[in-house]
């Protein structure tokens, strides 16, 4: 358990480490992802290992450690309601096509290989 | 001596103590909600928990700040969390390797489609320049859109909101939306809800399938880096054409 929370958090000082030494706009914990991905795959740690039970149990609770954050709406109301319509519909348009597009093209690329390989 | 419940009641909820208790007692509501109503997407763990927090501060008095003195340590280990997505992702490798072409076509064009459009269409309703700064990185998971909007000259506080609310929004609607389209294939689910909707989006992803909530949380993960580049391109271009 110990030694799993460590090589997690290892890895995301590493991860902020290499982004600002790097000066890329990409969070720490994110290049601390990719990191672990690297670690798991060199080491390939059963199910019962502490790296690999601490973090189902953080991700089976993902959810709960944005709730901190989204309370923040309400100190944002006066904000939001004063523009309301450029805000509201910009984020929900602007999140349906980025999910369709997203979509869209995961299908597209998906089919087109197969078929190209069956050629 | 003399009982002074006022006092008393200061030093409570000014205690860290509190901000952690609320977001662990509304989770834990939320969670409760979620199952009895059979995981009904409307009624998603992160959305009623923030409502209730929302509800509590607002009764009790207690300001945003002071409720973030204990918020903020829960939201903590939402950096090691980050990095635990790389179990999932490992586990389901071998599809990932096959998909390679159309995970970073999808988040490429994907992610591109999010800012041009989150800048256009507030700009265009007259949200101004602000606004649309401020919209523009709101598909980056929240550390990296408020970074993007201090960047920028967005605001950060508000980009930080509507990431959030983008986030809710896809792991509340996503899946409906997706299976409405008929898209049934784990993988772009995944992918196209890690790419609207980030973190909350993984999580709601992750409770679908492990190969959706793996490919959610590549995609999120690819979607920060390619928001970071496509933001400093795009806003200059399109701001001055629709502010």
């Amino acid at each position: 358990m110990i030694r799993g929370l460590l090589v997690l958090l290892g890895c995301q000082l590493v991860g902020e480490l290499l982004a600002a030494l790097l000066g890329l706009h990409v969070p720490g914990p994110v290049l601390g992802m990719v990191l672990l991905l690297g670690l798991l795959t060199w080491r390939r740690p059963g199910p019962a290992s502490g790296v690999v039970r601490v973090s189902e149990g953080l991700l089976r609770h993902l959810q709960l450690l944005f709730v901190p954050a989204g309370a923040g709406v309400f100190s944002s109301l006066t904000l939001i309601g004063a523009s309301a319509v450029p805000l509201v519909a910009g984020l929900v348009l602007s999140w349906g096509a980025a999910l369709l597009t997203a979509a869209g093209v995961a299908l597209l690329l998906l089919r087109w290989r197969p078929a190209k390989e069956g050629a | 001596m003399t009982l002074d419940p006022g006092a008393a009641w200061d030093a409570a909820t000014g205690s860290p103590v509190f901000g952690v208790l609320l977001t662990l007692a509304a989770y834990q509501a939320g969670r409760t909600a979620w199952h009895r109503t059979g995981r009904h997407p409307l009624v998603n763990p992160v959305l009623v928990a923030v409502l209730l927090v929302g509800v509590v501060l607002w009764a009790t008095r207690v300001d945003y700040a002071e409720y973030l003195e204990g918020g903020r340590l829960v939201a903590l280990l939402l950096g090691p969390a980050t990095v635990a997505l790389a179990w999932p992702l490992h586990q389901e490798l071998p599809l990932v390797r096959r998909a390679a072409v159309p995970v970073l076509g999808a988040v490429v064009v994907g992610s591109g489609i999010a800012v041009a459009s989150a800048v256009v269409v507030t700009g265009l309703l007259g949200g101004g320049e602000l606004l649309a700064l401020t919209m523009a990185p709101k598909s980056a998971t929240t550390p990296v859109s408020i970074a993007l909007a201090e960047d920028n000259g967005g605001l950060p506080a508000l980009s930080a909101v509507l990431t959030i609310v983008a986030g809710i929004l896809g792991a509340v609607t996503g899946p409906w939306f997706l299976s409405r389209l008929r898209v049934e294939d784990a993988r772009v689910r995944g992918l196209a809800v890690g790419l609207a909707s980030h973190g909350i989006g993984t999580a709601q992803m992750l409770h679908e399938s492990r190969t959706a909530g793996a490919f959610a949380g590549l995609s999120m993960g690819l979607t920060a880096l390619a928001t970071s580049i496509w933001v400093p391109l795009l806003v200059p271009v399109l701001v001055p054409l629709v502010t």
